[in-house]
């Protein structure tokens, strides 16, 4: 029997309640995401663009959902202190599925911007989160049709026409549980027209031998000229497994950053779905990840060129060791009519053992033939020639090592649009590769409830 | 003695470059080392530097008392040993600054001694800079990145200077080079030159010896030092070319070879 079973089945007995716990706009969706995932097979390792990822598995472990809506006892005050580099205003909590504000959260938000609980805002600005939940994402995928069927609660930001947010806004995901526990987040982002936003989020798992599964489903809608940057960092911990599936369609004139950057995670499934649907619309998608022991990170692409003269810009980047295992499959669709469509992909892995592995799969497909498409990808091991040249100036073969694997990553951390978060990064890389554990460990928040 | 180098041995892969190499070399020396290509040259300078491609297999080095073979590449270094090397490698995404700082600082941790402070260790930049006139700008860059062929030779020099070493073994500086660039190299060499170390400058051409005038010049053939001799022993390779010497220990070795057969 299928793992989803359990959650079908869970979710025939406890519908009324979940329902009763959020809005009209999501119930609605739930109903139909139960009806796709009735007939849903999850892909196996081995299926068509997961060479690492059995979803059976990681949905196997019994995972408990909040149907009771009790709130973890996280203080965001304390736990603020975690891993937020950029500032203390603008900071949201995702206490596992439940959705807070720290203290000053809503103090330097300008008028026009509407941030908070998805399903607060539903209930009382249910036609405009109606028009949009649930269209963005495919509900053909398992990921977007699990979550639809069980979220309660995520981020919703609407920034309006014109509204220019200086300020980035903070979203922390934080996961803790004693039992097995799955959190289903849900995020819905809308930028108007001539609207600018920044968005930061990062994942923590606090200690605990539990497994932790976050479940997530963003949906972005980035209108004429406007602008908005996501970053999205996780360190977690090696008893979480995440399956994030991203979805962003772009209009005419946007500027789109997607970067998904994974320090510390135990099994990860990235997605990113984009599709340009207006001219002269451009996407930055940049990622990277830090693998080793036993942690497995898996990324799915699909960059979509519907309309002409867009640019896209992809660059993902992966050290393997151990016996760490990653993929990575990027897809760029031109489509007929998409003339002076400009797409590069690129994805460079290092892999440091035998026993780490590392495939990748570039994936273009051109209808077209007024384009610039290139695409490229190299899996290899340090060069002995650098490591060798450092180590005659004194440098150790450790020493060398560390410095050219942070090198290795320097294109991708430079992108970085928010100098803080660019600058704690550095170190947070730096930090990761040489083996002294940046993250929760350290945080006083973290060590709080377990 | 600084360096004494005993029927050194060395291989790369299955081929034997090195085939008794002999070599002796005192503080305050400028030893020029000549040969025609493949004659181990490179591999020679490699050795001493501890490239791990390299296997030593026989022989034996001793670098101010002690057995330099038994030493990783950085301990090399701390010691004394100081390699420029023919091909400087690119290193994108390491800044000139930090990579000098670690190996400022990894040099000081060997001797006990505290790391320098950023303002100590910028002044000295500053000093090093100038011994070859190295543009600030460079300094700020990745290492080696996108400089060119003179920029990359000069950013040498300038890690020389800055590590001070007892030993330096200068493979090929000269190539690549145009005549000012040439001058700027080889007069910063000059200026680090003092009673207390010693160069060995490994060089294709005669040109570069206008500018460091060696003590003493080796002919490097068939992975053996085969002749040593003053500035003039450069000057007729200069003249003559590399054809005579080959003939002449060709011969030899062909004598040799008939003798030992009887």
């Amino acid at each position: 029997m299928s793992s989803l079973q359990q959650y079908i089945d869970l979710y025939k007995q406890h519908s009324d309640l979940i329902d009763s716990h959020s809005s009209e706009p999501l119930n609605k969706m739930r109903k139909v995401a139960f009806d796709v995932l009735s007939q849903t097979t999850l892909p196996r390792r081995g299926s068509e663009n997961f060479a690492n990822i059995d979803m059976e598995e990681m949905l196997a472990p019994d995972y408990g959902i909040n149907l009771q809506r009790i709130q973890p006892d996280i203080n965001p005050d304390v736990t603020f202190r975690c891993d937020l580099p950029v500032s203390r205003q603008s900071v949201f909590i995702m206490a596992n599925d439940t959705f807070t504000a720290s203290d000053n959260a809503y103090d330097t938000l300008p008028d026009g911007v509407d941030v908070g609980s998805l399903a607060e805002f539903a209930k009382f600005n249910s036609a405009e989160i109606e028009e949009h939940y649930g269209k963005v994402a495919d509900m053909k995928n398992p990921i977007v049709a699990l979550n639809t069927m069980l979220a309660q609660d995520g981020l919703y930001l609407h920034v309006k026409k014109g509204t220019r947010l200086e300020q980035p806004i903070q979203l922390v995901n934080i996961l803790s549980s004693i039992r097995p526990y799955m959190a289903v987040r849900r995020a819905l982002i809308i930028i108007d027209d001539d609207a600018e936003a920044r968005l930061l989020v990062c994942d923590h798992s606090q200690k605990g031998d539990s497994d932790l599964l976050a479940l997530e489903t963003l949906e972005i809608l980035v209108g004429k000229h406007s602008r908005f940057d996501y970053y999205s960092i996780e360190e977690s911990s090696e008893q979480t497994r995440r399956l994030s599936a991203l979805y962003l369609r772009q209009d005419e004139g946007s500027t789109v950053t997607i970067d998904g950057i994974t320090l510390y995670n135990g099994v990860t499934r990235n997605e990113y779905y984009t599709r340009f649907e207006g001219p002269n619309a451009s996407l930055r998608l940049y990622g990277m990840g830090i693998e080793d022991d036993k942690r497995v990170i898996s990324t799915y692409s699909h960059i979509d060129h519907r309309a002409p003269a867009c640019h896209s810009d992809e660059l993902f980047k992966f050290t393997v060791d151990d016996e760490a295992n990653g993929d990575f499959t990027g897809r760029i669709h031109v489509a007929e009519g998409a003339e002076k469509t400009e797409a590069y992909q690129s994805n460079r892995n290092l892999v440091g053992s035998s026993t780490a592995k590392m495939s990748s799969k570039p994936q273009l497909e051109i209808y077209n033939d007024d384009v610039k498409c290139s695409h490229g990808c190299a899996i290899g091991q340090l060069d002995p020639m650098e490591v060798f040249y450092m180590r005659t100036r004194g440098l150790t073969e450790e020493t060398a090592r560390l410095l050219l694997r942070q090198a290795f990553m320097a294109d991708v951390i430079n992108a970085i649009g928010v100098e803080q978060l660019r600058e704690r990064l550095r170190i947070l890389v730096e930090k990761r590769f040489a083996g002294t554990r940046s993250s929760c460990s350290a945080c006083p928040g973290c060590e709080l409830k377990k | 003695m600084l360096l004494k180098v005993t029927d050194l041995h060395a291989r790369i892969d299955d081929r034997e470059i090195l085939r008794g190499v002999n070599l002796e070399v005192n503080a305050g020396e400028v030893h020029a080392i000549m040969g025609p290509n493949g004659s181990g040259k490179s591999t020679f300078s490699m050795v001493l530097a501890g490239n791990p491609a390299y296997t030593p297999t026989g022989g034996s080095v001793e670098f101010r008392g002690k057995d330099l073979l038994a030493m990783e590449p950085e301990v090399r270094s701390h010691e004394g040993l100081f390699l420029g090397f023919q091909y400087p490698v690119e290193i994108p995404g390491v800044s000139m600054v930090n990579f000098m700082r670690a190996a400022v600082n990894a040099k000081r941790a060997y001797f006990n001694e505290p790391p320098m402070t950023a303002t100590e260790f910028l002044k000295m930049m500053r000093e090093k800079r100038a011994v070859v006139e190295l543009d600030n700008k460079l300094a700020s860059r990745s290492v080696n990145e996108g400089f060119s062929g003179g920029e990359k030779k000069r950013n040498e020099i300038f890690q020389m200077a800055v590590l001070e070493p007892k030993l330096s073994i200068l493979d090929e500086t000269d190539s690549g080079l145009d005549i000012d660039a040439l001058r700027v190299v080889a007069e910063g060499v000059n200026k680090l030159k003092g009673p207390e170390n010693a160069t060995i400058v490994i060089t294709h051409y005669q040109r570069l010896l206008d500018y460091i005038k060696p003590d003493f010049v080796h002919i490097l053939y068939k992975g053996r030092i085969v002749r040593t001799g003053g500035p003039e022993l450069a000057l007729e390779l200069e003249e003559r070319g590399y054809d005579w010497i080959k003939a002449e220990i060709d011969a030899e070795d062909a004598a040799r070879e008939a003798a030992e057969r009887q």
